[in-house]
């Protein structure tokens, strides 16, 4: 394939990746990653490496807008980013050594249990128990405007969340996508966080959890210019659309549609993982 | 009262700037990979791609110092990368304001946990865990 039609190709499918992606929550990193490795045959190191980047792009962009309207809790975010970094450079570490049929395979898993997440009925787990010492150190108690009235929230179970970040981390920088999914479990049902805080503040660590394993997957030459460029570019403009088209339509049934073609993806992952075995 | 009043305004005003800094990245990293892309895509017209298998060692721009060469040179992939590396450093430059903004509400314990992240990043910058 000639490097312009390649990178036509890869351009149109990151678009339509970061726009579903936003559309549905998945994050465009899930969907771009099994299209460059299904339909363009394209190692998986290096579909990581690209994907990664446009994790940075997306997340940043999204995040300047919501810090902005002050939903974000930075000291929350901060305090776990060190358990998301530690994790994230781990992961990336791993992921050199690993092979990529286990890649593919681990990230198919992921894949469907993203899906599911999104399908599932969100419960509110918020309260106002503001007693935790944990909490109360390290000042994560906080408050959120929405349509003019500040609604105060608490926190719990910090080494719980702590803990489940790490691990949250670690996916992130092996398979190279910002498992948000997992960052809203740790930070709504363990931590009771409201949605709109846990969302926000998940998304605003994205960015420096993908950095810390970008730099890693620099130097390990797993971020190629000619695939990364179409990527972040693409899937950038799709879910800046995404967001836009977000606020003025219904996505249920959308998700429910989007949750097949991805398990389906997953699954033709993990078959190709397998067979390569 | 007064004085957790202009806590809260401080807090604003970082917010504001936080977001500001964040979308100034992205979209000046985003350009600069954008200019790189089309000279990529000029040079590269006739070539084939082939990334079927992983081959780190023919990436020419796999280090700080091999990129700043390259768009010394002016080639495209190399303006990429640069790029790109604006777009890695933008929530990494995020941090370093956090831990200013924090300095400036007198909160030493995020000061700290700022540094703490700066370090493990560094770590990693330095390739240290990586060669």
């Amino acid at each position: 394939m000639s490097v312009l039609l390649f990178t036509i190709i890869v351009l149109i499918g990151a678009f339509l990746a970061g726009l579903l992606g936003s559309l549905t929550g998945l994050g465009g990193g899930v969907i771009i990653i099994p299209l460059l490795t299904l339909a363009l045959n394209v190692d998986i190191h290096y579909a990581i490496g690209a994907s990664i980047v446009s994790v940075i792009a997306t997340s940043s962009g999204s995040a300047a807008a919501y810090v902005k309207e002050g939903i974000t809790n930075i000291r929350i975010g901060m305090f776990l980013e060190i358990a998301t970094t530690i994790g994230a450079i781990c992961g990336a570490i791993v992921a050199v050594y690993l092979n990529a049929n286990y890649i593919a395979i681990l990230f198919g898993c992921i894949l469907i249990f993203s899906a599911i997440m999104t399908l599932k009925k969100k419960v509110n787990h918020t309260t106002l128990d503001d007693t935790d010492k944990w909490a109360r150190f390290f000042k994560l108690n906080g408050s959120y405007p929405d349509r003019g009235v500040d609604h105060p929230y608490a926190v719990k179970h910090i080494p719980g969340g702590f803990f489940m970040m790490l691990f949250a981390g670690t996916l992130s920088g092996l398979l190279g996508i910002g498992s948000g999914a997992l960052k809203v479990i740790a930070m709504d049902n363990i931590m009771r966080l409201p949605f709109k805080v846990s969302t926000t503040t998940s998304n605003f660590m994205m960015g420096v959890t993908a950095a810390a394993s970008a730099v890693v997957y620099l130097h390990r030459g797993q971020i190629d210019p000619g695939i990364a460029m179409p990527v972040c570019i693409g899937v950038l403009t799709g879910a800046s659309l995404g967001s836009k088209v977000l606020l003025k339509t219904k996505t249920d049934k959308l998700k429910i549609v989007f949750a097949v073609v991805v398990v389906f993806l997953a699954l033709q992952m993990i078959y190709k993982g397998i067979s390569g075995l | 009262m007064d004085s957790v009043k202009k806590e809260n305004l401080n807090d604003k005003d970082i917010q504001l700037i936080l977001g500001t800094l964040l979308r100034a990245g992205v979209i000046i990293s985003m350009s600069i990979v954008l200019i790189g892309g089309a000279i990529f895509l000029v040079h590269h017209n006739g070539s084939i791609t082939d990334y079927k298998v992983f081959k780190p060692e023919l990436n020419k721009f796999s280090s700080i110092a091999g990129i700043f060469k390259g768009v010394l040179t002016f080639q495209g992939d190399a303006i990429v990368q640069f790029g790109i590396l604006m777009l890695i450093f933008t929530p990494i430059a995020r941090i370093v304001f956090a831990i200013f903004s924090f300095l400036i509400e007198r909160d030493y314990l995020y000061v700290l946990i700022g540094f703490i992240i700066l370090a493990i990043i560094t770590v990693s910058l330095n390739g240290g865990l990586t060669h």
